[in-house]
């Protein structure tokens, strides 16, 4: 089974993260990265029917040059090789516009599923692996947290668990070649080995710029400018050691909230 | 047309769609409402179904004309099936706009959708300026972006959950019209299966009726520590409930999370411990009379929509507190 896993570096969670002067993005300089956290899952479960059925893992990831530390990331966990599009102005693309960068860099991998996160943490739009199955005219499901390898009379095909809203669950089948999204949770993550670090550094990572790929950038939708939200309530915000912040909120729970 | 079209969805009970329309597709209407008033438009909705009749009837009451997209083949959902459908009255009516409640459903399909008309969907609104500006949160809630369309075709945009009030839709003296639109779809188009909806796990903790709930998040770093919001809960008399990534790890069972893969609360009080706020987060307890959070980053976007806040370290503010509660409750 040939499996290609789109990841995403996004900032770390806890970076302290300003608007750049342009007001449309963020300060990047002096920012940490990491992968994000739906791609890890995805990844593992890439990862995890290997170890089942065999194949190849094969990551991709679109940005520039600091996406290689990522990368090296997924290749030390157990990915075999890897894809970097190398693009600087990831930015100025709008969904469609990297999700074409990463169909046409996908497409000659021929690959039996692709994976990628159910959506990234620093936009949040949640669309990526949907309009990417849509390019290479792909069945897809999304939200996926388990999947399942049929192989009733030779025709490939999968049975995925598929998450719902407030706690429900469906199984969905589909043939393969197939996209997923996968949500977080379905798997334990696991971390790269010593061995496994070293190994990375010999493996293939196959740089392809994205002017090679030659797909349209102009972007149908812009993000104009970046605030800082409104403040929807006015927050009391309770000062002080732990304990006079402790012993303030416990007056206004019992007198205010009237809750004790 | 050049009008607003709002895509309508059921109801889902139980994981079964029900025979009525969902309430954020309310919120939905009600956003294309604010789009069609700012553009003097006109706004249709569309319904997607197999026996359609009742629920456009319902629509239409509203004095909303009223679309009924009905085909056998869209009696259950699928990706393929609604991407067709609609990709066939987009093109058959030509709005200016198309709105859809931001559910999982749309998030499954509207991408695509968008794709294949060219376009990109502008997902989870949460606010409509003049332009039309569409406003989305970045960066899991801390940041907003003002987003626009440059396309020539019509403009996609999905509207996150409580963000525009569904009460601004009221019935009207007489019902508008209702139109029959039968999509072009063969059986073989559709290429994935589902199933009938199942529950997870057997559900024992019922957050839903709760009056307190204590929840703890990310930051309480380790299973180990989970024991010290516990004993808060305790002292407060409040179910224990959590955000996702605790959940995911396998800290506390999956029937303790708030947000919108988990349970939706609105408790009298909602003691947020440790929980930056992401936005999945939020949907589900926003709703709560009283927030309180404690978190050590004093831009944590849970803080936005907080009552009551305190900046520090939740391992020395917690027992604290506990132990003021447990003081003034004598």
């Amino acid at each position: 089974m040939k499996i290609v896993v789109a990841i995403k570096q996004v900032p770390e969670r806890d970076a302290q993260v300003r608007i750049n002067p342009t007001g449309k993005w963020i300060e990047e300089s002096g920012l940490q990265y990491a992968l994000n956290e739906s791609d890890a899952y995805a990844l593992e479960e890439a990862l995890q029917l290997k170890e089942k059925h065999g194949g190849e893992v094969i990551v991709i990831s679109a940005g520039p040059e600091r996406v290689g530390q990522t990368i090296r990331e997924a290749l030390a966990k157990g990915a075999d090789r890897a894809i970097h599009i190398d693009c600087d102005d990831l930015g100025n693309r709008d969904a469609l516009g990297v999700a074409r960068l990463l169909a046409a860099a996908v497409k000659p991998e021929n690959p039996d599923l692709v994976l990628t996160g159910l959506q990234s943490e620093d936009l949040g739009l949640g669309q990526t692996g949907v309009i990417v199955a849509e390019l290479l005219n792909l069945p897809h499901a999304t939200l996926i947290l388990h999947v399942e390898v049929l192989d009733a009379e030779g025709k490939a095909q999968i049975k995925v668990k598929r998450e719902l809203e407030e706690g429900w669950f469906q199984t969905i089948e589909l043939p393969t070649p197939a996209v997923l999204t996968i949500q977080s949770g379905g798997n334990k993550l696991r971390y790269a080995t010593l061995m496994g670090i070293k190994r990375a550094k010999t493996k293939e990572v196959r740089r392809v710029t994205a002017a090679e790929l030659a797909v349209d950038a102009t972007p149908v939708v812009i993000l104009d400018q970046i605030l800082l939200p409104h403040k929807q309530k006015s927050t009391q915000m309770l000062p002080g050691s732990p304990k006079e912040a402790a012993a303030a909120l416990a007056e206004k729970l019992k007198f205010e909230v009237r809750v004790l | 047309m050049s009008g607003i079209l709002v895509v309508l969805e059921l109801q889902t009970t139980s994981g079964q769609r029900a025979g009525r329309i969902s309430r954020i597709s309310w919120e939905a209407l009600a956003a294309g409402q604010k789009l069609a008033a700012a553009q003097s438009l006109n706004i249709t909705a569309a319904i997607l179904g197999a026996n359609t009749e009742s629920l456009a009837a319902e629509i239409a009451a509203k004095g909303i004309a009223t679309i009924r997209v009905d085909h056998p083949l869209l009696a259950q959902y699928t990706p393929d099936g609604f991407t067709l459908a609609l990709q066939q009255l987009i093109q058959s009516e030509s709005p200016t706009q198309v709105v859809f409640p931001h559910t999982y459903q749309v998030r499954d399909y509207a991408p695509a959708l968008a794709a294949r008309l060219n376009q990109v969907l502008i997902s989870d609104v949460v606010d409509i300026a003049p332009g039309p500006v569409f406003t989305r949160q970045l960066m899991q809630g801390r940041l907003n972006g003002n987003y626009r369309s440059t396309g020539t075709g019509p403009c996609l945009i999905s509207v996150q959950a409580g963000a525009f009030r569904a009460e601004s839709t009221e019935s009207a003296t007489t019902p508008a019209e209702i139109k029959t639109f039968t999509p072009t779809i063969e059986a073989a188009q559709i290429r994935t299966i589902p199933g009938e909806p199942f529950r997870g796990s057997s559900q024992s903790v019922d957050l839903g009726s709760a009056q307190l709930i204590v929840s703890v998040g990310r930051g309480i770093k380790e299973a180990e520590n989970i024991p010290i919001v516990q004993e808060l809960a305790n002292a407060l008399g409040a179910e224990l409930a959590a955000s996702r990534p605790i959940c995911d790890n396998g800290w506390l069972s999956m029937d303790h999370q708030v947000g919108s893969s988990g349970q939706t609360v609105s408790p009298k009080l909602y003691l947020a411990v440790g929980i930056s706020g992401a936005i999945q987060h939020l949907v589900g307890m926003k709703g709560s009379q009283c927030i309180v959070a404690i978190n050590k980053d004093p831009d944590a976007p849970i803080f936005e929509i907080a009552d009551y806040g305190i900046v520090g370290d939740l391992f020395e503010v917690v027992p604290a507190l506990t132990a003021a509660i447990k003081a003034a409750k004598q």
